[in-house]
């Protein structure tokens, strides 16, 4: 419980001055917009503006090759290791830029998701549910097979393997997407539902105004979470749809050279190179993520 | 986000004055648990009805039907006239009414509540400029004028910019009060608005209560513990208990010659300590 007599003093505003009543010059300070708040502002526009540098640029090369021709010796050796590193970085943004691409779906379609799962009324509630735990329950590599033969078996549907990737990446983490959204709207108060009726907000002002701004910034870490959780399920896509991400870059090699043991130490250091950094945002957001509640 | 009023949905902020709110044979109850039963009860315009009781006894449950927190089970409810839960048919009976008409009715009630229920990411003149912008159509310009009109009214116009974590809670529930008045309803509805504060902070809240009194622009219904602030207020108690009204009358009667014993207990139990 606050008390007045232990609150810091509030900083002076502009009208501390006493004026006389009925005038009032007063400027409006619009800082609180939990959008606009630096600590999630800044992670917030790095994704945005790391997701679209990978969508519009150009889609690199998918030939790895290469430069050594060993012979019989298969030995571990560093300067193989080093040289194979331009064209894991060329199979990591391949992956990365599927990951954000993926991921910008499930952002987008887990709020929708949730949206209609919460519905009051039960024949958009119900069969959104059962999607939702349906495609949760099973496995993305099962579901990467199912949406290649489905294409396949569709004449007027043609996809590109990095398409289908995407897609079923999106879909599917927008599935965990739509209940981290739903665990934060729940995390709203009751008194906050409340007093939207009482002061009878329309619906779309009760959500856009008052819900969504309470309930997204305890979902960005989650989010970020099953970001870094996306982006070690989308190799799955080279092994089944042969996309040229990174496990496509080690398997290239592999089989060109009979030495795996470089190219896969490789990519597991490319990971850990991108997923470091970004479990270090999660856990800043995090941290910076406390809303003072009434 | 541009506003989504339709010309129906707009009401006039201008004074609409008091109204009168008429419960007829109201239920309610909760899974197995009755909280009001076959409530009778008239609130005139302008009337202060300070509503006494012990805890469980539904009176809290009162106002937040006369809200449509929670809806009735039976009954109908009426505000300034106007059915709540219900519309008329052209045939002359009542049918359930539908999300639009009960958003049109509520739009004269205003609520306080016991724990204020703020908006914690808005600052306070935000608070009180949402509704009247959003929900009426008023100008932002406008909206600012009469929130910091109102803020001041609270004695809080230099806290305009100050988010509820950086208010006492005081302060909190006279912004909260503010935000309230700002869709300047008929009929003001105050849930225990100081069982939440530390005693000395309840002062300030029951002085602007005073104020909206003196005002007498707005039917009262209050729900509190605070006797000596309802003898001063009420032009009746209503005593409450198990969801029936045990007793009704000018605070002379029912505080200090009470006809019920259940009234008598409960006025005993509260002056113990």
């Amino acid at each position: 419980m606050a008390d007045d007599n232990h609150r810091p003093e509030a900083p002076p505003t502009a009208s501390d001055d006493a004026r006389p009543a009925g005038t009032f010059e007063f400027e409006i300070e619009q800082s609180h917009k939990w959008y606009r708040r630096p600590e999630v502002l800044v992670p917030v526009i790095l994704v945005v503006l790391g997701l679209s540098l990978l969508a519009v640029v150009e889609a690199p090369s998918g030939r790895f090759r290469s430069q050594f021709t060993p012979g019989r010796d298969v030995s571990f050796g560093w300067d193989y290791f080093f040289h194979l590193v331009p064209q894991m970085l060329r199979g990591l943004y391949t992956t990365a830029r599927a990951t954000v691409l993926g991921f910008l779906i499930a952002a987008s379609l887990g709020l929708v998701m949730a949206l209609l799962r919460r519905s009051e009324r039960p024949y958009v509630s119900l069969p959104a549910a059962f999607v939702i735990e349906f495609i949760r329950s099973t496995p993305i590599l099962v579901q990467m097979f199912f949406a290649q033969v489905l294409v396949r078996a569709t004449p007027w549907l043609t996809l590109n393997p990095i398409v289908i990737l995407f897609i079923v990446v999106g879909i599917h983490y927008a599935t965990y997407a739509s209940e981290a959204y739903r665990a934060g709207i729940n995390s709203v108060p009751k008194g906050q539902w409340e007093a939207s009726i009482a002061l009878n907000l329309d619906p779309a002002t009760k959500w856009t105004r008052i819900i969504i701004p309470q309930a997204v910034p305890n979902v960005l870490p989650t989010l970020g979470n099953y970001l870094v959780a996306a982006f070690k399920d989308v190799p799955i896509g080279d092994a089944v749809l042969s996309t040229a991400g990174v496990l496509f870059f080690a398997n290239t090699i592999r089989a060109d050279d009979f030495r795996p043991v470089e190219p896969y130490l490789l990519i597991g250091v490319g990971f850990l190179l991108v997923s470091l950094p970004a479990a270090w945002l999660v856990r800043r957001l995090e941290e910076s993520i406390e809303y003072e509640r009434d | 986000m541009s506003t989504n009023v339709t010309e129906t949905d707009r009401t006039d902020l201008s004074d609409k004055g008091a109204a009168s709110v008429r419960f007829r044979a109201v239920d309610k109850a909760f899974g197995s648990l009755t909280v009001l039963e076959n409530l009778h009860l008239d609130v005139e315009p302008g009337e202060r009805v300070v509503i006494i009781g012990p805890s469980g006894s539904g009176k809290t449950t009162i106002l937040r039907v006369t809200m449509t927190l929670e809806h009735i089970d039976a009954g109908t409810i009426q505000v300034g006239g106007q059915h709540l839960y219900h519309e008329e048919t052209s045939a002359g009976s009542l049918k359930a009414a539908s999300e639009r008409h009960i958003r049109k009715v509520r739009s004269n009630i205003g609520m306080v509540f016991q724990h204020f229920n703020l908006f914690p990411h808005m600052s306070a003149i935000e608070n009180v400029m949402l509704a009247p912008v959003k929900v009426h159509g008023t100008s932002r310009e406008e909206a600012q004028h009469l929130g910091m009109e109102l803020l001041a009214k609270v004695g809080l116009a230099e806290h305009a910019n100050h988010t509820p974590g950086q208010l006492s809670g005081g302060q909190k529930q006279r912004v909260a009060i503010a935000r309230a008045l700002a869709t300047q309803p008929s009929v003001m509805l105050f849930d225990e608005v100081t069982s939440a504060l530390d005693p000395e902070l309840v002062g300030d809240v029951l002085k602007v209560l005073r104020d909206i009194a003196e005002e007498g622009k707005t039917t009262m219904m209050l729900v509190t513990h605070e006797m000596g602030f309802a003898r001063e207020i009420a032009d009746r108690i209503l005593m409450f208990d198990k969801g029936r009204v045990v007793e009704s009358g000018p605070p002379s009667q029912v505080l200090d010659d009470p006809q019920e014993d259940r009234t008598r207990s409960f006025l005993g139990a509260v002056a113990e300590h």
